[in-house]
C-alpha cells in the first residue's frame, strides 16, 4: 500500500483538512508548533536535484510520506504455510527419534536426574530452534575477519552434520559486499580521521577507566561528547551511557513507575519492551504507526484512569522509534506529536535507527519532518549504527538529564565509557555536524539517502515486496517460505554479498525477509553489482511476487484523527 | 540444444518443488520419505481417478438419461 500522507498536488492542499471533518472544537491548521514549520522551506530539496521532486505542500506532513506495505499474495501464504506444515511433521519425526534414541540427539535435553521436573525443551520456540532453524542455521551468525564496512571479508566455514556444528576451513571469503551492517553513514573505519583520533585517544587515556560516572570514572572526554551530542540534537542536555539497549532498558524504569501507564508501538525492539516491563507500569501496546489506534487507547486512559481505582494515571508515555527496523518504516511524528499535546502525555522516541540516516543533515526522524526537537521529551539513540562506535545516548531538557544522572541504573552501576570509543563518536559527529571544516560527513548524508532511494527504486522495479518508508536505509525485502530464508543466504553469499535474513521469532512467522542496509559507503558500482545479483538470485528463487498492488495498511484513512489543542 | 534447454527446465523446476516443498531444508533421507509418501499418494489418487471416475460417469450419464426420457424409464422397468 502507499500511505501518501501528504496533500499532494493532486489533492486539494487545504491545510488541516483532517480536522474540517470533526465536528467539534475545530481549529484550522494542526496545533502550534507544527504549524510553526509548515512552510518552512527545506534546503536539501532545493539544494539537491536528485531528491527535489520531494516538493513542499500544506498540511502535517511536509514531504511525501509514502511507505508501502504490500498485501502477502494468497498462493504464496498458502504455500508458505504448507512449507511449514511439512518441516513441521518432520520436526515431530525427529523428535520422535530423538526420543526413542533411535537417532543420536545433539540438542540441549534434561539431565536424567531432572526428568520428573518442569520440561524445560517443550515449548513452540524450542521445537522451532531445534527443528527448523536448525537447518538453516548457516546462514546467520557467519564470522567475519575484517572491519564491516562497505566490503568485508568472511571466515568460510562447513558443516558435516547439518549445522550441529560447524568447522572452519582455514580459508577465507575476501571482499564481499557488505549490506547487512547499521553502518549506514560509513563510519566504521579501520583507516581515517575517526580511526586515527581514537587510537591516539588509546594511547592518551588507555582504554577505560574501572568506575562509573558517579564514583571516579568521569572524564573530560565525557563531557564534551555530552555537550555535542546536545548541540547536535538541538536540545539543552544530554547523557551518554556505555551501551544502547541498556539506555533503554534501564532509563524507562527510572522515568515511570507503579501508577503510570506507557504506550508502546507493538514492533518496539526488545530494548524498549524490557524496560517497559522493568519499569513495572502499565503497558498497553497499540497497533504499529497506527494513530487511530493509537488514539483510542490515549483516550481511554484519560476517560477511565487506572483500572479499579479510576485514579487518573500519573504519566501517560508514548514509546516509540525513529525507524522500524524490521518494517523499514518511520514513525508518524508529526501525529504523535500532536496526539501527545492533545492528551498531555510524555514522548520517548528512539532515534537508533534514524539518527545520522535521516535529515538534511543528518539529525534524525525530527528533522527529517522539520518539527521542534523540544517537542519530543526523551530523545534517546544509540551511536551503535550512524556513528560506527557503541553506546547510547538520552537527550532532552536539563531537568530530565539531571534527573536520569542520578536516578538512571546505567549512569549508578555501569563503568563509563571507554575514551577511544568517546573519541570516535566525537569525531564522527563533528564530522557529520561539519565541524571538522569539511563537508564530508554532509556528503556522507546526502549519499546515503541517493543510495536508499536508488536501491529501493530498482528492487521495487525488479518486482519484489518491499516494505517500509521510501527514505528508510533499512530495506526489507520479502521471501516468506522457509527454505527461501536458508537458500537466499546462500545463494548470495556464493555470489559474494553478504545478507541478513531475518525469519521467526523477530518477524511474524510467514513473514519472513531478507533485509539490507543501505550505506552511504556503498558505491553506485557495488550497489548494481549487488542489484544484479539479487536480480539473478530472485529469479532463481522465483522471489519476485509483487503484483503492484497497493493496499491501505490501515483500515480507516489517517485524517480522522483530530488535531486541535485542547484549550484551556 | 532442446534437449538440453529440457534438461534446464526440468532442474529448474525441481528446484522449485524442493524449495516450495522445503525439502530443499531437508535431510536427504528425510528428503526421500517425503518424495516416496508424496509419490505413493498421487499415484493413488491417479489411480483410484482411473478406476472409479469412468464408473462414476456412466453411471451419473444413466441417470440424467433417465430424468429425461420418462419413455426409457418404462423401457428399463421392463427390462429389470
Ligand atoms: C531501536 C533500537 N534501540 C536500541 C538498540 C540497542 O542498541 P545497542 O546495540 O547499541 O545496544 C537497538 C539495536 O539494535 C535498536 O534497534
Amino acid at each position: 500500500m502507499v500511505l501518501n500522507m501528504t496533500e499532494g498536488p493532486v489533492k486539494k492542499p487545504v491545510n488541516g483538512n483532517g480536522c474540517c471533518r470533526t465536528s467539534n472544537g475545530v481549529k484550522p491548521g494542526m496545533n502550534g508548533c507544527v504549524k510553526n514549520h509548515l512552510y518552512q522551506q527545506h534546503s536539501y530539496c532545493s539544494s539537491d536535484e536528485k531528491s527535489s521532486h520531494i516538493c513542499h505542500n500544506g498540511g502535517i506532513y511536509k514531504r511525501p510520506f509514502k511507505e508501502s506495505f504490500e498485501e502477502t499474495p494468497m498462493l504464496v501464504a498458502v504455500l508458505t504455510y504448507m512449507g511449514y506444515g511439512i518441516l513441521t511433521l518432520f520436526g515431530y519425526l525427529r523428535d520422535f527419534l530423538r526420543e526413542w534414541k533411535i537417532e543420536k540427539c545433539h540438542n540441549a535435553t534434561e539431565r536424567e536426574e531432572q526428568k520428573d521436573f518442569v520440561p524445560l525443551y517443550q515449548d513452540f520456540e524450542n521445537f522451532y530452534t531445534r527443528n527448523l532453524y536448525m537447518r538453516i542455521r548457516d546462514s546467520w551468525n557467519r564470522p567475519i575477519c575484517s572491519v564491516p564496512g562497505a566490503k568485508f571479508d568472511i571466515l568460510e566455514r562447513v558443516s558435516y552434520d547439518y549445522n550441529w556444528t560447524f568447522k572452519y576451513t582455514g580459508r577465507i571469503v575476501n571482499d564481499v559486499i557488505n549490506m547487512g551492517s547499521y553502518n549506514y553513514l560509513g563510519f566504521a573505519e579501520n583507516s581515517g580521521v575517526c580511526a586515527d583520533a581514537a587510537a591516539e585517544m588509546t594511547l592518551k587515556y588507555g582504554v577505560g577507566v574501572c568506575s562509573t560516572r558517579r564514583e571516579i570514572g568521569n572524564l573530560d572526554k565525557h563531557e564534551e561528547l555530552e555537550k555535542l551530542v546536545a548541540k547536535f540534537l538541538g536540545v539543552e542536555a544530554s547523557m551518554a551511557f556505555g551501551m544502547g539497549f541498556a539506555t533503554n532498558s534501564m532509563n524507562i524504569p527510572a522515568l515511570v513507575g507503579k501508577g503510570c501507564l506507557i504506550l508502546s508501538d507493538e514492533l518496539n525492539h526488545a530494548s524498549l519492551v524490557l524496560g517497559a516491563r522493568l519499569s513495572g507500569a502499565t503497558i498497553r501496546v497499540f497497533k504499529h504507526n497506527n494513530m487511530q489506534s493509537l488514539e483510542k487507547l490515549l483516550k481511554d486512559a484519560i476517560v477511565h484512569g487506572q483500572p479499579r481505582t479510576h485514579r487518573p494515571w500519573k504519566k501517560i508515555l508514548i514509546l516509540v522509534e525513529g525507524i522500524y527496523s524490521m518494517e523499514g518504516s518511520i514513525v508518524h511524528l508529526p501525529d504523535i506529536i500532536a496526539l501527545k499535546k492533545k492528551y498531555k502525555a510524555y514522548l520517548y522516541l528512539d532515534e537508533a535507527h534514524s539518527i545520522g540516516a535521516l535529515g538534511p543533515t543528518g539529525r534524525g526522524v525530527v528533522e527529517y519532518f522539520g518539527l521542534d526537537p523540544r517537542d519530543v521529551d526523551i530523545m534517546m539513540g544509540t551511536f551503535t549504527k550512524s556513528f560506527g562506535a557503541a553506546g547510547g545516548y538520552i537527550g532532552g531538557t536539563k531537568e530530565l538529564v539531571d534527573y536520569l544522572r542520578t536516578h538512571s541504573h546505567s549512569a549508578v552501576y555501569a563503568t563509563s565509557m571507554s575514551p577511544p570509543v568517546v573519541e570516535q563518536i566525537i569525531t564522527s559527529m563533528k564530522c557529520i555536524m561539519g565541524e571538522d571544516g569539511t563537508t564530508l560527513g554532509q556528503e556522507r548524508v546526502q549519499q546515503l539517502a541517493e543510495n536508499t532511494r536508488y536501491f529501493r527504486r530498482k528492487l521495487q522495479e525488479m518486482g519484489f515486496i518491499i516494505y517500509g518508508n521510501d527514505d528508510s536505509p533499512v530495506v526489507p525485502m520479502m521471501l516468506y517460505m522457509p527454505a527461501k530464508i536458508g537458500a537466499f543466504g546462500r545463494e548470495m553469499l556464493k555470489r559474494n554479498i553478504g545478507v541478513v535474513v531475518v525469519g521467526f521469532p523477530a518477524t511474524p512467522i510467514i513473514e519472513s525477509r531478507a533485509r539490507f542496509c543501505v550505506s552511504a559507503a556503498h558505491t553506485k558500482e557495488m550497489l548494481d553489482t549487488a542489484l544484479n545479483v539479487i536480480n539473478e538470485v530472485g529469479d532463481l528463487l522465483q522471489l519476485k511476487y509483487s503484483r503492484h498492488r497497493l493496499v491501505p495498511l490501515l483500515d480507516r484513512p489517517f485524517d480522522e484523527t483530530t488535531y486541535e489543542e485542547n484549550e484551556d | 540444444m532442446d534437449v538440453k534447454r529440457f534438461k534446464e527446465y526440468i532442474s529448474w523446476l525441481y528446484y522449485q518443488y524442493l524449495l516450495v516443498t522445503c525439502s530443499y531444508v531437508l535431510e536427504p533421507w528425510e528428503q526421500s520419505i517425503f518424495n516416496t509418501v508424496l509419490l505413493t499418494v498421487v499415484a493413488m489418487v491417479v489411480y483410484t481417478a482411473y478406476v472409479f471416475i469412468p464408473i462414476h460417469i456412466r453411471l451419473a450419464l444413466e441417470f440424467f438419461s433417465s430424468l429425461c426420457g420418462g419413455q426409457h424409464e418404462s423401457t428399463v422397468a421392463i427390462m429389470s
